[in-house]
């Protein structure tokens, strides 16, 4: 199946720009169908940036962020070529993860 | 009571003097539409009202309109909302029916590259064709449902469509039929009319306040508003159609819709894309 | 209180009075009034310009109507009519009159 992770790192310098775009409902759990019931709640938890095995970025998410969400975060010490592996958690216990080239 | 009796008589009153001034379509000269004059004094008050705007700029709707949307706006296009539509509308596109046939069996250049002439005027059914239509046509020609209109499988094919035809200008044509005519002259006067309790027009906002604020939402300029469509709005979060765009327009200014792809919506459709024949397709977009 | 203000006070409260039922409403009323509303409606429908409130009240009319609160129901279904009214008012003086918002 496709990654639900699409992401770009790009390096200049000493500075590493990421953006990522993440294919996911990020249901609230208060929005209501057509028919008056409560879609269940399902959004992302935790979705971690991990550079050479350290986190560089780890946002705690949570029914205030919209569907597909988007990210764009700067950091330093990474190079063209290294690897930037990004993961997320939803509160239904599914998950995704996929590693990018930093160019 | 008092309200009833103002408006009975009043009603009256312009039942009178509607029924004094009814004609038929083109009963005089100077009522025989003259499209291409329209579009060019179209363009010119657009121009002249935002005379810094680069022409083909005015596609970009309210990121013409303001810096810091368009820089924002500029920033998610590296990764655009509309993404995952537009794959999965290529996957639709490419996906043979049952019948073995497919899309591109019922396009010219196999659909590819030919969002720009939509919509067209069809001489032997007399009616304005959209591109939404023309793709549920094909479905149920090959034995498939026709998909909503407003939903997220319309949109993601409009979507492919549209992308196919990046950067290609409008080229809307009116044949030499008086029908075709009445079709483009019917959309103008869609355009303009005044309707729902709000009694706004399409052109209150696109042509009387482009770049002006609605609420928190920056208003598009009517030339080229329709070439980005399909959209990703950030409102619906989701991907709609012209079809979803008509049809919500209408209820915002408290107007009941009418049907996706009505005769009205068609010529609309067909009027407001004429009028921006020469601009290119940026669809599929992002907007607000 | 100003003279302006005091004399919006005085007609919003006849216009108030003049709304309001000197008995209690039937359901032989709401029949009336809401076939009026109805009616009105579907004009409205075949000039292709409905109107969202209009609905609206005459759902609202219906609901009070299931309930037996006539008076309420009644009131709406005026209210409806009004506005199906003023829906066919703007279609009909719109025939002529989107043309002075065309660009030229």
């Amino acid at each position: 199946m496709a990654s639900t992770i699409r992401v770009r790192a790009i390096s200049s310098g000493d500075i590493t720009e990421v953006q990522a775009l993440i294919q996911h409902p990020m249901d609230s759990g208060y929005v209501k169908d057509a028919q008056g019931q409560a879609i269940p709640p399902h959004f992302i938890q935790q979705l971690t940036f991990e550079y050479d095995g350290k986190a560089v970025l780890v946002a705690d998410w949570g029914p205030a962020v919209s569907k597909d969400p988007y990210v764009k975060f700067s950091f330093k010490g990474a190079k063209k070529g290294d690897e930037l592996k990004v993961s997320w958690v939803d509160n239904t216990g599914s998950s995704d993860a996929t590693t990018a080239k930093i160019q | 009571m008092r309200v009833r009796a103002f408006f009975s008589s009043a009603l009256t009153a312009l039942w009178l003097a509607a029924l004094a001034t009814a004609t038929a379509p083109f009963a005089h000269a100077a009522d025989i539409p003259d499209p291409a004059a329209d579009a060019k004094a179209f363009r010119d008050y657009f121009v002249k009202k935002f005379p810094k705007l680069k022409l083909d700029e005015f596609v970009n709707g309210p990121y013409s309109m303001d810096e810091d949307m368009r820089r924002q706006w500029e920033e998610k296009e590296q990764f655009p909302p509309y993404e995952f539509a537009l794959e999965a509308g290529k996957e639709m596109f490419s996906t043979p029916f049952k019948n073995g046939k497919s899309y591109a069996d019922c396009f010219a250049n196999g659909g590819i590259g030919v969002r720009q002439d939509y919509p067209a005027f069809d001489v032997k059914e007399g009616k304005v064709i959209t591109l939404e239509l023309a793709l549920n046509r094909c479905r149920e020609a090959n034995g498939e449902a026709p998909y909503s209109y407003v939903k997220d499988e319309m949109a993601s094919l409009t979507a492919y469509m549209a992308f196919t035809s990046r950067g290609k200008p409008f080229d809307i044509k009116i044949p030499d039929d008086p029908r075709a005519r009445e079709a483009y002259q019917e959309g103008k006067r869609y355009f303009y009319t005044r309707r729902g309790q709000l009694n706004f027009s399409c052109a209150t906002c696109h042509v009387q306040s482009p770049g002006e604020r609605i609420r928190a939402e920056i208003l598009a300029p009517g030339l080229g508003i329709l070439n980005a469509m399909p959209i990703y709005r950030s409102e619906w979060s989701g991907m709609g159609t012209i079809s979803r765009r008509f049809t919500t327009c209408n209820s915002q200014i408290r107007g009941v819709p009418l049907e996706p792809q009505s005769d009205e919506y068609r010529n609309l459709e067909y009027y407001l894309s004429y009028m921006s024949n020469g601009l290119p397709i940026s669809g599929p977009g992002a907007r607000p | 209180m100003s003279r302006t203000t005091r004399t919006i006070a005085i007609a919003a409260a006849a216009f108030a009075a003049a709304l309001t039922p000197a008995r209690a409403a039937s359901e032989a009323d709401f029949k009336t009034a809401y076939a009026a509303a109805d009616t009105a409606e579907k004009e409205a429908g075949a000039l292709r310009n409905q109107w969202t409130t209009t609905e609206a009240a005459l759902a609202t009319a219906r609901k009070a109507a299931e309930a037996g609160n006539f008076d309420q129901a009644v009131a709406q279904a005026k209210e409806a009519e009004a506005l199906a009214r003023a829906s066919i008012f703007q279609a009909t003086s719109e025939k002529e009159a989107w043309k002075a918002l065309e660009i030229k």
